[in-house]
């Protein structure tokens, strides 16, 4: 939910990593104060949080980064897990996962140095998608590292204005979470559940 | 939309007349209707395959035809303008009676009450706003004590859902992190299923508290009832089954073990699993401890019960604990007034941890062999796995750990002095309660001094038969549980072990017990002060007694800092207030007194005859009884004090 434009340090417990958990959720309204006050209620820190349609219509998807260690990580899953509306929890690991974020960054960018700032956009591979008199802002997309790092080389242009999105992670491969998570909709459709 | 209905709103307005004059069914016609239903939880009507019933209803009359078809025979509320709808239909129900309590708390620990004692998920019904947000206490009691409770709250219209409307309150956001579930309901096609899941969510599982919210319009607008209707919950499997290959890991522990332990919460009683703890005990031979909330799971005067664990626990049963090598927790769950400071509970226990949440294990201390499941199917199969390896000739040898534990109850059982003021001791007053009572009755405690020497000083031989607020510890619990609990078993005699402190916070609902025929007995043990508080400050805030005192002559008594040495003369007698004997009366209840040690079984007996009204009895007890055994709080169960600055000698032997 929140990031700092510095390096992030956020590591107070030693054994603390962080994790990226995907969880599939009904789509229905307070899902997200659920899973969100949980967070807050039992103690932990949400990294980032990102929530979505799928590609049913029903399921809505919520991808919670958080940094802690393992215990508590196990803790906070089976708390998520007691929730009536949350379907599947999966932990996304870095290297079997594709991790994206959005970055929207108004870089300050007159006659003079506008040539640099392209060419630093150009490097990142990412898209100057508004321009002004003396500003302009550019779309990134990238693991944290990467917007990191841009957002790094821009910084000495100056920073007037930045946004980013939470992370949104998909594991490789040609499996779907979402598959197995639907089988009890569909029974509970065709008839008496449970 | 056919007119082809099975049963008609219409055929139970043609009964209104008749229920109304009577005030729907007597609590013992609904007892025997419960009795015979007893097999089967309130929650089957929704999965039985009986003929498909529709009709043409109102909202409010799809949530009364629910609520009959799942079985509620007693719904605890009061009215107002947004729920008003649900009332009318209510009117007319020949199978839900309604009991109109004085205060929406008191309305929520009844449901508390009835759903301990019976089993079956009780129902409290409030009106929007503050109706609604005085729920809110018992709501957070039930949750944590897993007691399936369904409050059904009217909201505002949906159209002024977010306006800041009349009596608008967001309940559903304000019970989010107190109810196991909850539901906003705006739309009257929804009302049915949503109250058949609702009942399902709070007695399935770990049982706990489900809210549903009901916006007015949905109560009034029409729609097609029918029944049975399927649930929509396709997130919520709660797993009842162990795992096998963990069951035979625990069995083998459990047979290794020098010094093993059964430490056993309220998850026993909530499975039902009593019988068969008796067996698993008896087959092991291990000394068992029940917490504060599984008094009764496992009888007090079985010879392997060494008492109740925690800060106001046996020695025997604290020892046990930290001396043991083995603890097999079932549906307990390592709460910090059991642990003591968690890092030296239990230093040299492996732990086999058995309980139906899965979130329980190893939140507070890592569990060695983790087991999901209800209690009674996790014993059943330990039962078979112990006698698996019985039978292959493991079997630890006892004798040692019984000896310690022997020495200990035997050089430490639970005691207490008599005032030497000559004044009534509370201790006796409850030791004798129970005694002349006997363990069939019911007891329902409030929170404080009173609630521990209750739960150490009555025998607790039955399962649902002691009933406290344990996890939130509400003062003001018990006389509306009492209530709940009589209405949920009219034959049996039901016993609230009050303090004057708590008495105080809910005693409007006398006035419901005694206008709806509930006789319940209330034993107010009165020591004219908030009593544990008292305790706490003698210990440990140097005797500065800060507010604690409740009645005037006590506090007349008492140097107050910044007013002089001392705080003048004593108050004549008779300066109660309030007289709870009069403040009795008034309610339509018999009020008697008791003031010393000699006529304790005579009031007690006097008490017993009384069965066509509630009862209340004022105990007037010493003021600085104190309740011993106590590790304080924060501090290691090594640190247990027998009384004020006596330590147990852990070594002591026969």
């Amino acid at each position: 939910m929140m990031n700092s434009i510095a390096p992030r340090l956020r590591e107070q417990d030693p054994a603390a990593s962080r994790h990226t958990l995907s969880v599939l959720v009904e789509n229905k309204p307070g899902v997200l104060v659920r899973a969100a006050g949980l967070f807050s209620r039992r103690g932990f820190n949400i990294d980032s949080l990102a929530v979505g349609p799928t590609e049913h219509e029903e399921i809505s998807r919520m991808t919670i980064v958080v940094n802690c260690a393992d215990h508590p990580l196990e803790q906070v899953t089976k708390q998520l897990n007691k929730l009536i509306n949350v379907l599947k929890i999966v932990e996304l690991e870095q290297s079997v996962s594709v991790q994206r974020e959005l970055l929207l960054v108004k870089v300050r960018a007159d006659a003079e140095n506008r040539s640099r700032v392209l060419e630093t956009v150009a490097l990142f591979r990412a898209k100057v998608v508004d321009v002004a008199q003396d500003a302009v802002t550019v779309e990134a997309t990238g693991n944290r590292d990467k917007l990191d790092a841009l957002i790094r080389v821009l910084e000495p242009f100056g920073i007037k204005e930045l946004v980013q999105s939470g992370m949104v992670a998909l594991g490789r491969g040609s499996k779907s979470i979402t598959d197995r998570a639907l089988r009890p909709l569909d029974r509970a459709a065709a008839g008496p559940a449970q | 939309m056919t007119d082809q209905t099975t049963t008609t709103p219409g055929s139970r307005a043609g009964m209104a007349g008749q229920a109304r004059q009577g005030h729907g069914p007597s609590p013992r016609d609904l007892a025997a209707r419960a009795a015979a239903r007893e097999a089967a939880p309130g929650t089957r009507a929704a999965q039985d395959p009986e003929p498909t019933e529709e009709m043409q209803v109102t909202g409010a009359q799809a949530l009364v035809a629910t609520l009959e078809r799942l079985g509620v025979d007693v719904v605890f509320g009061i009215p107002g303008g947004a729920i008003l709808p649900a009332y009318d239909p209510l009117f007319d129900s020949r199978s839900v009676r309604h009991i109109l309590v004085r205060h929406e708390q008191g309305a929520g620990h009844a449901a508390t009450g009835y759903a301990q004692v019976t089993g079956r998920p009780g129902v409290c019904m409030a009106t929007s706003g503050p109706g609604a947000t005085n729920l809110v206490t018992p709501l957070a009691d039930a949750y944590m004590d897993s007691v399936p409770v369904v409050a059904i709250t009217g909201q505002v219209s949906s159209g002024l859902i977010g306006t800041d409307g009349f009596q608008e309150a967001d309940i559903a956001g304000i019970t989010l992190p107190i109810t196991k579930h909850n539901f906003l309901v705006t739309n009257a096609d929804d009302i049915a299923r949503t109250v058949a899941e609702a009942f399902h969510v709070a007695s399935t599982g770990r049982p706990g508290p489900v809210l549903v919210d009901i916006a007015k319009d949905a109560l009034q607008a029409q729609t097609t009832f029918r029944w049975p209707v399927p649930f929509d919950l396709p997130g919520y499997h709660p797993v009842t089954r162990p795992h096998s290959r963990q069951v035979r890991e625990a069995a083998k522990m459990m047979t290794t073990a020098q010094r093993p332990v059964l430490y056993v919460g309220g998850g026993v009683i909530k499975a039902r699993a009593s019988q068969e703890l008796v067996t698993l005990a008896e087959l092991t031979g291990m000394p068992v401890v029940t917490t504060l909330m599984a008094r009764g799971g496992f009888p007090s005067s079985h010879p392997q019960n060494v008492g109740m664990p925690g800060m106001h626990g046996s020695v025997a049963a604290v020892g046990a604990l930290q001396k043991a090598d083995l603890l097999i927790a079932l549906g307990a769950r390592f709460d910090d007034r059991v642990t003591g400071k968690l890092d030296s509970f239990a230093p040299g226990a492996a732990i086999i941890h058995a309980d139906i949440d899965p979130a329980e294990i190893s939140k507070n201390r890592r569990a060695d062999v983790p087991i999901v499941g209800d209690c009674r199917e996790v014993i059943t199969e330990l039962l078979a796995a112990v006698q698996a390896e019985h039978e292959e000739g493991h079997r630890a040898d006892l004798t040692a750990w019984w000896s310690q534990l022997e020495a200990w109850r035997r050089t430490y059982p639970l005691g207490y002095s008599e005032p030497d003021d000559g004044s009534l001791s509370p201790q006796y007053a409850i030791e004798r309660i129970g005694k002349l009572v006997g363990p069939d009755a019911v007891y329902v405690a409030g929170v404080g001094q009173h609630q521990m020497w209750a739960a150490q000083f009555i025998s607790h031989e039955h399962p649902g038969h002691w009933l406290n607020s344990g996890g939130l510890g509400t003062m003001g619990y018990a006389v509306p549980a009492a209530m709940g609990a009589k209405v949920g078993r009219p034959d049996t005699a039901v016993w609230a072990i009050d303090g004057d402190g708590c008495f105080q916070m809910t005693n409007q609902e006398l006035a419901t017990c005694a206008v709806e025929g509930i006789p319940v007995k209330i034993a107010i043990i009165n020591n004219g002060n908030l009593g544990m508080v008292r305790q706490w400050q003698t210990l440990f805030y140097n005797e500065r007694y800060s507010h604690t005192n409740l009645d005037k002559a006590s506090a007349a008594a008492e140097p107050q800092p910044g007013h002089g040495e001392a705080g003048g003369t004593r108050a004549p007698l008779g300066t109660r207030v309030p007289d709870f004997v009069k403040l009795a009366e008034a309610y339509g209840c018999v009020g008697l007194r008791c003031e010393d040690a000699a006529s304790v079984d005579a009031v007690i007996e006097e008490a017993m005859k009384i069965d066509d009204r509630p009862v209340v009895i004022d105990f007037v007890v010493h003021r600085d009884a104190m309740v011993w055994p106590m590790v304080a709080a924060g501090t290691s169960n090594d640190d247990i004090v027998v009384a004020r600055n006596m330590a147990p000698d852990w070594d002591v032997t026969e």
